[in-house]
């Protein structure tokens, strides 16, 4: 981009301005076959080998939708607390792009199958209420590589090869209210509410939901009204966001830039942007004011969906414990602090701690750990905690070796570090690095009489009563063994040497 | 009797008794593909060696003690809008040229189940878009009645191989009479399932929601019995009925309509009907009567709008199905020198690939599906075909079956209407309501036109499920006249 920019200080935009959000996420459903074919959805198959004559839109195919599908969209609408439609139809989205075998898309137009419910998201102590506008189901596109030229875009590329492996995955796409009244923590609301749909999704077991691997893709749409208005602004939506840090970002961003830009007196125009991880910013994309016209007409190829009530009264009572719920029990039966609580919600921590408790560990420890060092570690190698090399069974058996007795913490951490690089079980760690604490009471007092000798003076001084002088002497054995003695029992042994009782 | 003359029913007896065998039958089938088409153009590809090979497997395994379908060795014609494994398959369009599906469609598979012997596809309208065979991008079909006539359309090639003596059966697929109108013409049987009674997988769509598959033979019988070969459900095809498919066989087996109430539709009269036709249909009404049905006026008001509501479903439907001949993945690509974008290689490809015919209707239909044209145009048809399907039901409280003429004019000499839409799309007057309702209806041969002495054919629609109906009506009539004129219809045409 040639142009540069102009942001309003974040402050300053939200003094005069008043955000509206809306948000659209696509979720990809973890369906073992595609939306309207038997062809098979695992990602990172070798490009263009879970196709058939359907998805690849071959004359003739014909689409049959996927019960499963339509099953988890609904159950996703009920966990939204939307209403079920007892009758709907697909509807043919038609715009030519080489990604899209049929050159249109099956989607839902103006049928959704789910309507107007909402999710409550917590932001700094606060529920916040967002409006779910509709919940419906579509199919995924294909995906283009565009070789050669500079963006990776289609524009300027020497040419382009399609992967139709994603090609009628099933999709269903979640829209919300515009969020109005979320004032200066729109962008913490929004990535809250990516947040929790997120964790929604988990717990309903219909998607993986990794937004790295584009299973879970969001739109941001923003505008902005002067303060004392009630006038919604021209809005813009930021495609590509594909992380919750981004979510937030993208919201700023675009705060500010539209702040920027009305106070000079511009016009923000109506248009897709794109959001770029690196800089954090978002640059123009496909102008929408020629707005594009789909043809939606209903999709004469599939027979309507109506899902028999009785049907839908039992998916919702087998519908799983929602996520603000089970955080809620869990942290009664933690003992935990909101802000703890709230700390682990984002780091994303819950499923994991939850997991290490149920594999034995107490509560206080499975999250000392987990949100201490194991934080610190994926922090540094900047990934999320569910992705570093080490289960929560694992965190529980150095737990359960801390509280033996066979580690200390210092011993433990290093325990954690072998696990994270690979060198095997926690158990196979303090074998190979040999990280036992020393409970052999000769080797102890070998190695506290050569301390003793070597520090006269301390010596000297809790002989002569200053026992707060041995703490010098402790340190000096811990150093010694590397770490591996066990503190409490060295003062006991050095103060009897020394002749001082405790 | 030459063995081409036979019935599809004699022949498969004169095979299960083992008179003959199915390659003699194929091999006679053959050679008269290669005597007669030269003068019909009906087929776009003929593979006789493979159709001998099937031939050779029916006979193995009626060797071998196997229990064989009804039709096994039977030899058939394929409209060429079917996808087939072992052949090209191209919709008549230059888009597909030299396009080898890599799957058969469910018909197709079908009748190979059945051991029916596919000797090649035939011509078409391109995309079954058209009445007269003209719109096939590679040939017309002619009219084997007289050969400087179209045999109708859609599916003329197929209609023209079986009153040609070619081939005792073929497929067709009815969007809005392309199986009834081209049997009219040329004096065969062509039947029009229920929607949802035979599968479109593997049919080239043209418009989603009235494409039919369906038979044409040269008796009723016949017809019933491929009918029953490739009809029933099939998971493939969302819209297919999950219901048995109606007796279509023993009806034809009982050509008896005493009691039977029978109605004619008053709106399908009058302006625009050659008097040849009128005069044929009265005959018919007349026939009936002296079977002992009991035949009353019905008016289905709604009829007369049928026409133009088809013109803009159809095409709308079509606009949005034929996205899909882009150069990306198959068929034609022009343009692609390596300089120019995805998107101008699908613009001159699709410019080049489709004809006329398909162009107009997708631009019609573009047009209709246009927000701010959406409920003027498709949403007020819908509303149109909704009227019509009430005024079906209406009409069944009443009556058993429905009557009209198939076509208002006989066959039409090659180029009359070539360059006139309007007048090609009258054609198809009195079939389209049984597309919309979704209804079965049958053509079956009624007489000769006074004026042209070409042959007329008598419409029976039934309701939804009731296609055992048409069959059943259509056997009494066909038995009728044909004692009348002393054997069937076609024995009038010229010889080939
Ligand atoms: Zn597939």
């Amino acid at each position: 981009m040639t142009t540069t920019t102009t942001l309003m200080p974040y402050d300053e935009a939200l003094e005069r301005y008043e955000p509206v959000l809306g948000l659209e996420t696509h979720v990809e459903l973890g369906t073992a076959s595609k939306m309207f074919c038997g062809c098979a959805t695992t990602f990172g198959a070798a490009p263009n080998t879970q196709v058939c004559p359907v998805c690849l839109a071959l004359p003739g195919a014909l689409p049959v939708a996927n019960e499963k599908a339509i099953e988890s969209t609904i159950r996703i609408g009920l966990a939204l607390n939307c209403s079920i439609a007892s009758w709907c139809r697909f509807a043919r989205k038609n715009y030519f792009y080489p990604d899209m075998p049929k050159n249109y898309q099956i989607s839902q137009y103006d049928e959704p199958l789910c309507t107007d419910g909402y999710l409550d998201v917590e932001v700094d102590g606060t529920v916040v209420r967002v409006g779910i506008e509709r919940v419906h189901l579509e199919e995924d596109t294909g995906k283009s590589t565009h070789v050669g030229g500079a963006t990776g875009r289609i524009h300027g590329a020497d040419y382009s090869i399609v992967d139709y492996n994603r090609a009628g995955i099933p999709l269903v796409e979640i829209v919300t209210k515009p969020i109005e009244g979320a004032d200066r923590l729109a962008p913490e609301v929004a990535r809250a509410y990516v947040t929790e749909l997120r964790e929604l999704m988990r717990a309903l077991g219909v998607s993986d939901v990794r937004m790295e691997e584009g299973s879970l893709r969001c739109d941001v749409n923003v505008s902005l009204m002067p303060r004392g208005s009630s006038e919604w602004g021209t809005r813009t939506e930021t495609k590509n966001v594909n992380s919750l840090r981004s979510v937030e970002r993208a919201v700023r961003h675009e705060i500010e830039r539209q702040a920027a830009i009305l106070s000079e007196g511009g016009r923000i125009v109506q248009e897709t942007r794109h959001f770029h991880e690196d800089t954090g910013t978002t640059t123009s994309g496909r102008s929408k004011e020629e707005a594009q016209d789909y043809r939606y007409f209903p999709e004469p190829d599939l027979v309507p969906i109506a899902p028999d009530p009785a049907w839908v009264a039992e998916l919702k009572a087998a519908l799983p414990e929602l996520p603000s719920v089970r955080r809620k029990r869990l942290q009664q039966e933690w003992g935990v602090s909101d802000l703890d609580m709230q700390a682990m919600h984002n780091a994303d921590a819950i499923d994991l701690v939850e997991a290490t408790v149920a594999a034995g560990a107490p509560p206080a420890d499975a999250r000392k750990w987990w949100m201490g060092e194991l934080a610190r570690r994926a922090n540094e190698a900047a990934v999320p905690l569910s992705d570093l090399r080490i289960t929560p069974d694992q965190v529980a058996r150095v737990c359960a070796l801390v509280a033996s007795g066979a580690l200390n913490d210092k011993l433990a951490r290093q325990v954690l570090e072998g696990v994270l690089e690979g060198e095997g079980t926690p158990d196979e760690v303090v074998a190979s690095r040999g990280l036992q604490i020393v409970n052999d009471e000769g080797e102890l007092s070998r190695i506290i009489d050569e301390v003793l000798a070597a520090n006269a003076d301390a010596a000297d001084k809790v002989r002569g009563g200053k026992i707060a002088a041995v703490g010098a002497l402790v340190g000096g054995v811990m150093k010694a063994s590397r770490g591996k003695a066990d503190a409490a029992r060295a003062r006991e042994l050095i103060l009897e040497k020394l002749g001082v009782s405790a | 009797m030459s063995l081409t003359r036979k019935s599809a029913a004699e022949l498969a007896a004169l095979m299960a008794s083992g008179e003959v065998s199915a390659v003699e039958v194929t091999q006679a089938h053959l050679d008269r593909v290669a005597e007669v088409d030269p003068k019909i153009n009906a087929f776009l590809h003929v593979d006789a060696e493979a159709a001998l090979e099937q031939a050779r497997a029916i006979d193995a395994r009626r060797a071998a003690g196997e229990e064989l379908g009804p039709l096994a060795g039977v030899p058939i014609a394929h409209k060429d809008v079917f996808t087939t494994i072992d052949m090209p398959t191209t919709a008549g369009s230059r888009i597909l040229e030299g396009w080898r599906p890599p799957y058969d469609a469910t018909v197709t598979r079908r009748l190979r189940e059945a051991g029916l012997v596919i000797l090649g596809k035939t011509n078409l309208d391109e995309f079954a878009m058209g009445s007269s065979t003209e719109n096939s991008a590679y040939f017309p079909t002619r009219n084997p009645w007289d050969l400087s006539r179209v045999p109708g359309g859609s599916s003329g090639g197929s209609s023209a191989a079986v009153a040609g003596y070619v081939t005792p059966l073929s497929t067709g697929t009815d969007t809005g009479g392309s199986i009834r109108q081209p049997a009219a013409v040329t004096g065969i049987v062509g039947m029009k399932p229920t929607y949802g009674g035979s599968s479109r997988y593997g049919l080239i769509a043209f418009a989603s929601s009235l494409d039919t598959p369906g038979p044409f033979a040269r008796n009723v019988l016949d017809a019933a019995l491929l009918h029953e070969a490739f009809s029933g459900h099939d998971p493939l095809d969302s819209t297919s009925i999950d219901a048995p498919v109606p007796p279509v066989v023993e009806a034809a087996r009982h050509p008896d309509v005493a009691g039977l109430r029978v109605g004619v539709v008053k709106e399908f009269a009058g302006e625009g009907y050659q008097q040849g036709v009128l005069n044929r249909f009265h005959d018919s009404v007349e026939l009936l009567e002296s079977l002992g049905a009991k035949v009353v006026e019905v008016s289905c008001p709604s009829f007369t709008t049928a026409l133009p509501a088809y013109y803009l479903i159809a095409p709308s439907e079509c606009s949005s199905n034929l996205a899909r001949f882009d150069a990306m993945r198959y068929g034609l690509r022009v343009g692609d020198d390596g300089t120019r974008s995805a998107e101008e290689v699908m613009a001159l490809t699709r410019a080049a690939g489709f004809g006329p015919e398909v162009k107009r209707r997708i631009m019609l239909g573009t047009y209709a599906l246009s927000s701010g044209y959406y409920d003027a145009y498709y949403g007020q048809a819908q509303k149109v075909r909704t009227l019509i399907a009430r005024d079906f039901e209406a009409a069944f409280q009443q009556v058993d079956v429905l009557i009209s003429p198939t076509t208002p004019t006989t066959a039409f000499p090659i180029g009359e209407r070539a360059d006139d839409p309007m007048a090609m799309y009258l054609a198809d007057l009195c079939t389209i309501p049984a597309n919309l309702a979704g209804n079965a209806a049958i053509s079956v041969p009624c007489g000769l036109a006074d004026e042209d002495g070409l042959p007329v054919g008598l419409q029976i629609m039934a309701p939804v499920l009731g296609d055992d109906r048409c069959y059943r009506v259509g056997a009494a009539v066909e038995k009728a006249f044909e004692s009348r004129w002393n054997g069937p219809l076609l024995k009038e045409a010229p010889a080939l």
